[in-house]
């Protein structure tokens, strides 16, 4: 197991390219009409999700809402698997059952892509249960947004997670807006931080555009949980430069806030760091982001040619194994993806 | 085979499932040092300790989620909502979560939860505490939905469920707790499969469909309707979803005539659904129009008159039957 401060900072940052380009070729196929329902992006994020990775193990469990994309291809899921679920096809990381808000990749721990705001808060209190109970040493990264802290599941999950003293992290990614309602007006709050003291859960501000703060900051987090688990709140201040979801124009900020942010771009300000440090030349940089590009232009064409679910295994996915279909009768198909031992932890 | 109660008929269940898989576990309210709010899991925290038998603050929705979550790693829950009326705060996690990530992660995540508790309106509890839920969660699919109406099913039931990979609700019927039958000793392994309708009484005049708490009832009917030299067969769904109908089909086969008798309300209840299928499949075998018998279409009053007029009774069946029997 590779040990979270020898995570290459280079490799990082090609993770944080690497997300900036599927998303902005996301955002093409939409607008093609090759990818449907709803499709958010993580633009101006990237250094909250590679942060928090380089901070744990691959074998931790980490859960996320609908703002997904980045969470699945920081876990080492592939921009292929990625950009087929976003055209539906079964080739994708939820057979293309799922679409961009469900996201799931057993393989390496990622536990979804969850759409009801705040609904997977109690799972991720269950992740850290199970862990618990178990005797194991894991700790879970929950991920949500700052809309998510006003939902009841919320308050109900951070509530047990202090009772039972849970193994996990909450990572609010605080990009000032829920939707287009500002923290502002949603929070009762001067700080959503503070939310975590009304449950005796220890909380912390960092600064989600400096990937070696957040990294640093989970590391020491997720170290002190494994040696005595309890639950820890970070509120990871960030900003989206895309609007909510793709039909979103945001025109409730202004541009001037938006530039703001830009020029403090998480993926320039690593770059500035590596380059200043001789760690990375330009050369090296414009070699990474090409490579970048071609992975995700590859990712289409294999999402493009890739077939969907047959209609004959429309009802393979209901019910696991002994499976009955709504119908009363056994289903015709067993599935192969089903897993009913369900015992990999 | 000995007499003993729907609730000890639980409590073994648990019992044996939380010995046979250290998998399992009990999370609710009330359930361990109280020992359950109706006193299903009465010794279980001394017999398997704090670490398996949990206490829970008042927060349905939060530790129906965190039973999701672990089973989705693996573990076995079984959740206890002090009642189904409750598990209304839950419905997100049940309905939202529970059944759909099976689907929604293209297979990886299936989800082997239970869901117990007392369901169906018990005595002058008013509207909020009075939910008869199955016709709600047999709505979604990727849940299976159970309602056991006598001690030795719910035992049988209560234990399968558990050993389901799927999100189970097992229905208890709240008004049966201290009722008792026959059920198996210790040590048979009763397993009831989900699906599976069992006739509690041979009829051939009418078939009466019934389940939960509407079972004794139509048992008590029957009775009287012998005396009357009508033979009503009783047919107990056990099962709300998966649908037993060859059960169904076999004795409207036999006897050409159906009431329905269900504990929910009319509206989109459970004998629709029951209904719908025979006339689709087995039309030409009814001699009479199928009658349901429900709850009026009202919130439950709290007066017990009111209520009483409110929910199935003997008389109301009685009518039912004799008009299908053209009697």
């Amino acid at each position: 197991m590779q040990r979270p401060e020898q995570r290459d900072e280079v490799e990082m940052l090609a993770l944080m390219l690497l997300i900036r380009r599927f998303e902005e070729r996301a955002s093409q196929q939409y607008q093609a009409q090759k990818i449907g329902g709803f499709c958010h992006l993580y633009i101006g994020q990237e250094a909250v999700v590679a942060g928090a990775i380089a901070a744990v193990r691959d074998g931790d469990y980490i859960i996320t809402a609908y703002r997904d994309h980045a969470h699945a291809l920081a876990r080492g899921t592939s921009a292929d698997a990625c950009m087929a679920e976003l055209f539906g096809k079964e080739t994708g990381c939820s057979r293309g059952l799922g679409g961009s808000m469900h996201f799931f990749d057993r393989s390496r721990h990622m536990y979804g892509g969850h759409a009801i705001v705040g609904a997977h808060v109690p799972l991720a209190a269950g992740m850290a249960f199970a862990s618990k109970y178990r005797g194991e040493d894991r700790v879970t990264l929950c991920f949500f947004g700052d809309g998510a802290i006003n939902q009841g599941s919320f308050h109900e999950a951070l509530n047990l997670m202090a009772l039972y003293k849970l193994p996990i992290v909450l990572i609010c990614e605080n990009n000032l807006f829920a939707m287009g309602t500002s923290v502002k007006r949603s929070t009762s709050l001067k700080q959503i931080v503070d939310r975590a003291e009304g449950y005796d859960i220890p909380g912390e501000i960092v600064d989600g555009m400096n990937f070696r703060e957040v990294r640093d900051k989970l590391a020491e987090i997720v170290s002190s949980i494994r040696k005595d688990p309890h639950p820890a709140f970070v509120e990871i201040r960030t900003y989206r430069y895309r609007g909510h979801s793709m039909s979103d124009p945001a025109s409730y900020r202004t541009k001037e806030e938006l530039e703001k942010y830009r020029l403090d771009d998480p993926i320039t300000r690593l770059r500035a760091q590596l380059t200043r440090e001789g760690k990375l030349t330009n050369e090296q940089f414009d070699q990474i982001d090409k490579k970048a590009k071609e992975t995700v232009l590859a990712s289409v064409k294999f999402a493009e040619k890739s077939p969907e679910l047959s209609l004959e295994k429309l009802y393979d996915y209901t019910y696991v194994n002994r499976a009955v279909a709504a119908g009363g009768s056994p289903a015709k198909n067993k599935s192969s993806a089903a897993n009913p031992a369900a015992t990999t932890g | 085979m000995r007499e003993i109660t729907y609730r000890q008929a639980l409590n073994e269940a648990l019992a044996e499932e939380l010995e046979r898989d250290p998998n399992v576990f009990l999370m609710g309210e009330e359930v361990a040092e109280y020992h359950g709010a109706y006193k299903v899991s009465q010794g279980l925290l001394d017999r398997f300790g704090p670490k398996r038998i949990i206490d829970t603050p008042i927060s349905e929705n939060g530790f129906a989620g965190l039973g999701v979550g672990a089973a989705m790693v693996g573990l076995r829950p079984i959740i206890e909502f002090m009642t189904f009326s409750f598990s209304l705060v839950a419905f997100d996690q049940v309905v939202n979560n529970a059944p759909n990530m099976f689907t929604m992660s293209g297979g990886q995540f299936n989800i082997p939860i239970t869901f117990r508790g007392p369901n169906g309106p018990a005595h002058q509890l008013g509207a909020t505490h009075s939910h008869a839920t199955e016709p709600l969660y047999a709505n979604a699919p990727g849940l299976k939905v159970c309602t056991p109406a006598t001690p030795r099913d719910a035992k049988g039931l209560l234990k399968t469920a558990v050993r389901d990979d799927n999100p189970v609700l097992v229905l208890e019927a709240e008004l049966l707790y201290s009722s008792k039958g026959m059920v198996e000793p210790p040590d048979v392994e009763l397993l009831i499969p989900l699906g599976e309708a069992e006739v509690k009484r041979e009829g051939s005049d009418v078939s009466i469909i019934c389940y939960a708490q509407t079972v004794p009832l139509a048992i008590a009917v029957a009775a009287q309707l012998e005396e009357e030299d009508i033979s009503a067969e009783i047919v107990d769904l056990r099962s709300i979803k998966p649908l037993d109908e060859k059960a169904i089909f076999d004795s409207v086969v036999k006897t050409h005539r159906v009431v329905i008798v269900e504990q929910d309300r009319p509206f989109c209840g459970v004998g629709a659904e029951v209904c719908y299928r025979i006339q689709k499949n087995i039309f030409d075998e009814l001699d009479a129009p199928i009658i349901r018998v429900s709850q009026e279409d009202v919130p439950l009053p709290y007066n017990e008159r009111l209520e009483k007029a409110v929910l199935p009774n003997a008389d109301k069946l009685i009518a039912a039957v004799k008009k299908v029997c053209y009697a």
